[in-house]
């Protein structure tokens, strides 16, 4: 089992992440670098947080043309396993892998703090290791964090269960006031229809250590080295 | 030829162009004078405050690099150094907040990471004018409201995490607000660059962003007093690109671990002309540059203005000849430019070419070392009733402020924390990304922040720390308490204080009363460091804050660095459970002539502070007893909490160690401050050396043995429990309200007061 971590120009939460998976989850990990292309090496990658390309047009919008972003589109249709944490959800969107776009925070302002989510469905590979109902604290960091979408999309996402993580407070409550940064119906975090590329807005790779102020983000990296253990017995 | 009218225009006095033409034995050509008008004036020369900071402490056994290098270094153990810097971009950010701010994050990044080390945090020290101010108002909020988005603009991009910092309000900043931006970096022992030019024939690469015509005359502007058409200087301000920085650290680390780089210089104040000459006065060596070469963002550019220019986002590198080719190679790999446009030399001058015609060749020295030293005059300032009585310092003052009959203390206390000097910065700090990097061990809102080392076990404690106030009204006492303060601040989270780096903020040194206050500021704060035993290893002057003929208060700023040996040791300042002890290490007296109390409830300005009040006194003894017996205990693992008693004394402190915090619930106090004071000194006094720790009654006995063998008074007040603070003094109950009235007023008092000017910031 081996993951990569994408290295874009503005990239910041790539050594972040790299210290998880290698740290607190033990698997090996590479930083992929942007301009390369092959990726047969691995068996999932994450695309980390930060500011690809400075995001001064839109965020994301500028990576999507990066080389290697035509190979995670052939890795996840061939099923390689994508997790896109904040900026990389913003590419992801951008990308055309998973519907919708993240507009400007509600109050325009950047925000960074801790928040909880709701695990809304556990069984995909990214929360298998969770339960339906289990409340997430786990930091934001964004100024475009605002999930839209138009109403098919919504109920769509909604009939397919592919709303993955919903901004709530610590009782579990979805509520307008639990809501950061007004996105659609609190989505936090969806994934594909083949539910092997997730994106969502909240940094796990923050949450995984008592000693910054929690540690249940784990469970989602674990659950992806889980299944891409049982995947390769 | 030279007219008067270009000296002038150059803000060099007419002796100082006497000694320019002594030095180079001829006329300058323009370009030269351009030169020496930017490595003499006051932000680059330290013309008038050279003499008085030899002053200060700077070699201790933890100093590695000490003052004079892009950042000083301390030795943080297990082969790890911490590089740090604070500096000033005050005039800047008055002209565009915005752009002004978010340059000077840029400009202290780059200061860290030129010495090798990756920059792991960023704090940041702001002051306004009061934001209910009737005739500024309006403009103080939106400065703040600019100013934060473009500390927050750069910093979260460039990917550093802000996690510390204060923000203060008095109208002495109104028209001149301080910007203060502090980062610090960690870098291996034998992997530290300096800039030097070093190496006879080695070449000059200059390596980033490209040059324009940007912030020309930058540092000449930051050395003079506004008036009111300062707005107009608008293009001396520079616009920042966290992209381009980003990228330009990657490149230039890379560069670094190749071994192809001799030495390495930012481009700041006064860019090329700085960077160049400073590395070649470091390395006792020449250098020449050809700016035909050098890579420009706009056509025909001059020799004077590419001199001059402060474009962002640039470096100077001094390569091992033969390896030039590696280092352009990593730039690449990054997008960025890099060239070679000159050589090092040994003739010790520094020669400029254009279009093949030397257009500058002065001696490094005549720009350096030989820049003007001033001893400028010096005046006591006549106002104040310390400074006239200084000398002798009554044991115990006398003069402390007797509230009104009718006071309700517990609306009082809401006031108090609702009083933006006191209030909650969460509107502030959760705009900047204060976790990426995920080293944060504590957030912002702390005494101090906690960055841990993930190589290690151990940890940094950082803190900045200024009182304008104070040093208003006594300028020595004001910067030893400012000290003492930083120093107990990282004491609070656990960790012993290491060393300091200073930002001092004055008005003009043209001023015999600016300068008496600069020099015992010096004298007060070489007097604690000494004591505290942490040396200044870096920072910063920011003279001529002063605006149509009004300057800030004296206001030196400490940004602190405490070392924790066991990350699984540090404290916070929130309680952590019902049923335990709350107890004062240290004692109160009466010290509210000088405090948020006079300021807020009976509404004292600073002026009649001057006039009629005394700052606290300062035992540097009892101060080292209380630190050593908190930390003692906090090493010893007996802490649940520790929290500062500062601005708003004693029912301040108490309301913010019940507040709630990450993974806390707000928990309640029931104390009894029983003494002699009056009620109002035991709630609200800013006596200093006093920390409020909580602890589990078991422990009662050792913290005793702990605060005894320390010298330190400890007195129990109380216990943690319920959802009330309640004080008492002499049996009755003074104070007695629901924590969640008094958090909501402290947590909502800033917010409240800005939501007018979020949608103006955000428009940026």
């Amino acid at each position: 089992m081996k993951f990569g971590v994408i290295v874009f120009p503005g990239s910041n939460c790539d050594h972040d992440a790299y210290h998880v998976i290698s740290k607190h989850v033990g698997q090996p990990v590479d930083f992929i670098w942007h301009r390369d292309t092959n990726l047969s090496a691995y068996d999932a990658v994450i695309i980390p947080g930060g500011f690809s390309y400075g995001d001064y047009l839109r965020a994301g919008a500028l990576a999507r043309f990066s080389p290697v972003m035509a190979s995670v589109k052939e890795f996840a249709a061939r099923g390689g396993f994508v997790l896109g944490i904040c900026n990389g959800f913003q590419i992801l969107a951008e990308a055309g892998l998973l519907p919708g776009a993240l507009i400007r925070n509600r109050d325009l302002h950047f925000i960074c703090e801790h928040i909880h989510v709701r695990v809304e469905n556990d069984d995909t590979p990214f929360t298998n290791e969770l339960k339906r109902g289990t409340v997430l604290r786990i930091p934001v960091a964004h100024a475009e964090g605002n999930y839209v979408c138009d109403d098919a999309t919504l109920a769509e996402l909604q009939r397919e269960e592919r709303i993955i993580f919903r901004y709530c407070d610590e009782t579990g409550a979805v509520t307008d006031a639990t809501n950061p940064n007004g996105s659609r119906d609190n989505i936090a975090g969806i994934c594909n229809r083949e539910r092997n590329v997730l994106g969502m807005m909240p940094h796990p790779e923050r949450a995984c250590e008592d000693l910054l102020g929690s540690s249940d983000g784990r469970d989602i990296f674990r659950s992806l080295a889980a299944t891409l253990a049982a995947a390769h017995v | 030829m030279i007219t008067s009218e270009q000296i002038a225009a150059h803000n060099l006095t007419e002796d100082e162009y006497r000694r320019i033409e002594e030095l180079m034995g001829r006329e300058p050509t323009l370009v030269e004078l351009g030169i020496f008008s930017v490595m003499w004036s006051e932000h680059c020369s330290y013309k008038s405050s050279r003499i008085h900071l030899k002053r200060l402490p700077t070699t201790g056994e933890r100093v590695v690099v000490p003052p004079g290098e892009n950042a000083g270094v301390v030795d943080i153990g297990d082969g790890w150094c911490a590089a740090f810097k604070i500096e000033s971009h005050n005039h800047p950010s008055f002209i565009e907040p915005f752009q002004g701010a978010a340059t000077g994050v840029g400009g202290i990044l780059r200061d860290i990471f030129t010495m090798g080390a990756r920059p792991v945090a960023a704090m940041n020290s702001l002051r306004f004018g009061s934001l209910d101010n009737a005739q500024h108002g309006r403009r103080n909020r939106s400065l703040l409201a600019g100013v934060v988005a473009g500390i927050a603009h750069y910093g979260n991009a460039f990917g550093v995490p802000t996690v510390a910092g204060e923000v203060a309000f008095d109208d002495a900043y109104a028209l001149n607000p301080l910007v203060n931006a502090y980062a610090l970096g960690l870098v291996r022992h034998d992997q530290i660059f300096f800039g030097k030019a070093a190496g006879i024939g080695n070449p000059v690469l200059y390596v980033g962003a490209k040059t324009g015509r940007d912030g020309i005359h930058g540092a000449t502007m930051a050395s003079a007093e506004f008036d009111e058409e300062a707005l107009e200087k608008r293009p001396t301000v520079q616009v920042g690109d966290p992209f381009l920085e980003k990228l330009l650290l990657e490149a230039c680390l890379e560069a670094m671990r190749s071994g192809a780089v001799a030495g390495i210089q930012d481009m700041g104040a006064a860019g090329l002309t700085s960077s160049s000459c400073e590395m070649a006065a470091r390395a006792g060596t020449g250098i020449e540059l050809d700016l035909s070469l050098v890579p420009q963002r706009e056509d025909a550019m001059t020799a004077y203005e590419m001199m001059l220019s402060e474009s962002q986002e640039r470096m100077l590198i001094v390569a091992h000849r033969g390896r030039e080719r590696e280092v352009m190679d990593i730039f690449r790999k990054w997008e960025l430019d890099a060239v070679v446009i000159g050589r090092v030399r040994d003739d010790q001058r520094m020669r400029v070419l254009h279009n093949n015609e030397l257009v500058a060749d002065i001696p490094v020295a005549a720009l350096t070392d030989e820049a003007p030293k001033y001893d400028r005059p010096m005046k006591k300032s006549g106002e104040s009733r310390e400074s006239r009585e200084s000398g002798e310092r009554k044991e115990n003052p006398v003069d402390s402020l007797d509230s009104p009959d009718s006071l309700d203390f517990n609306a009082a206390l809401l006031r108090l924390v609702s009083a933006p000097n006191i209030a909650s910065k969460e509107w502030v700090y959760r705009q900047y990304d204060h976790m990426v990097r995920t080293n944060t061990a504590v957030l912002p809102g702390a005494d101090a922040a906690v960055i841990r080392i993930k190589e290690t076990r151990r940890a940094l404690a950082l803190c900045l720390d200024g009182n304008g106030r104070y040093c208003a009204v006594n300028p020595r006492e004001g910067a030893r308490l400012v000290v003492a303060e930083a120093a107990r601040n990282v004491v609070c989270v656990g960790a012993r204080p290491l060393a300091i780096t200073n930002c001092l903020n004055f008005a003009s040194p043209e001023k015999p009363e600016v300068m008496w206050a600069f020099s015992e500021v010096i004298d007060g704060m070489s007097e604690a460091c000494k004591a505290f035993d942490t040396p200044v290893i870096s920072g910063n002057v920011s003279f001529y804050n002063e605006t149509e003929g009004r300057g800030v208060w004296p206001t030196p700023v400490i940004g602190m660095l405490g070392l924790v040996e066991d990350v699984r040791r540090i404290v916070q300042p929130g309680f952590k459970g019902a049923g335990d002890i709350i107890a004062l290490l240290g004692t109160t007296r009466a010290d509210t002539s000088v405090s948020e109390y006079a300021a807020t409830i009976l509404g004292r300005t600073t002026g009649e502070m001057i006039k009629e009040g005394r700052v606290p006194a300062l035992d540097l003894q009892a101060e080292l007893a209380v630190q050593k017996a908190c930390l003692g205990a906090a090493e010893a693992g007996l802490l649940r909490s520790a929290h500062d008693c500062s601005d708003g004394g004693m029912a301040v402190a108490l309301s913010e160690c019940c507040f709630s915090s990450l993974n806390r619930q707000a928990i309640g106090a029931e104390v009894e401050l029983a003494d002699m004071l009056s009620v109002a000194a035991r709630l609200f006094s800013e006596t200093p050396s006093r920390i409020i720790i909580s602890f589990e009654e078991a422990a009662l006995g050792q913290i005793e043995e702990i605060a005894a063998r320390a010298g330190c008074q400890l007195t129990v007040l109380g216990h943690t429990g319920g959802d009330r603070l309640r004080i008492s003094a002499d049996g009755d109950e003074v104070i007695s309200l629901p924590l969640a009235e008094i958090e909501t007023a402290w947590r909502t008092a800033l917010e409240n007061r800005l939501q007018a000017e979020v949608l103006v910031a955000a428009g940026e």
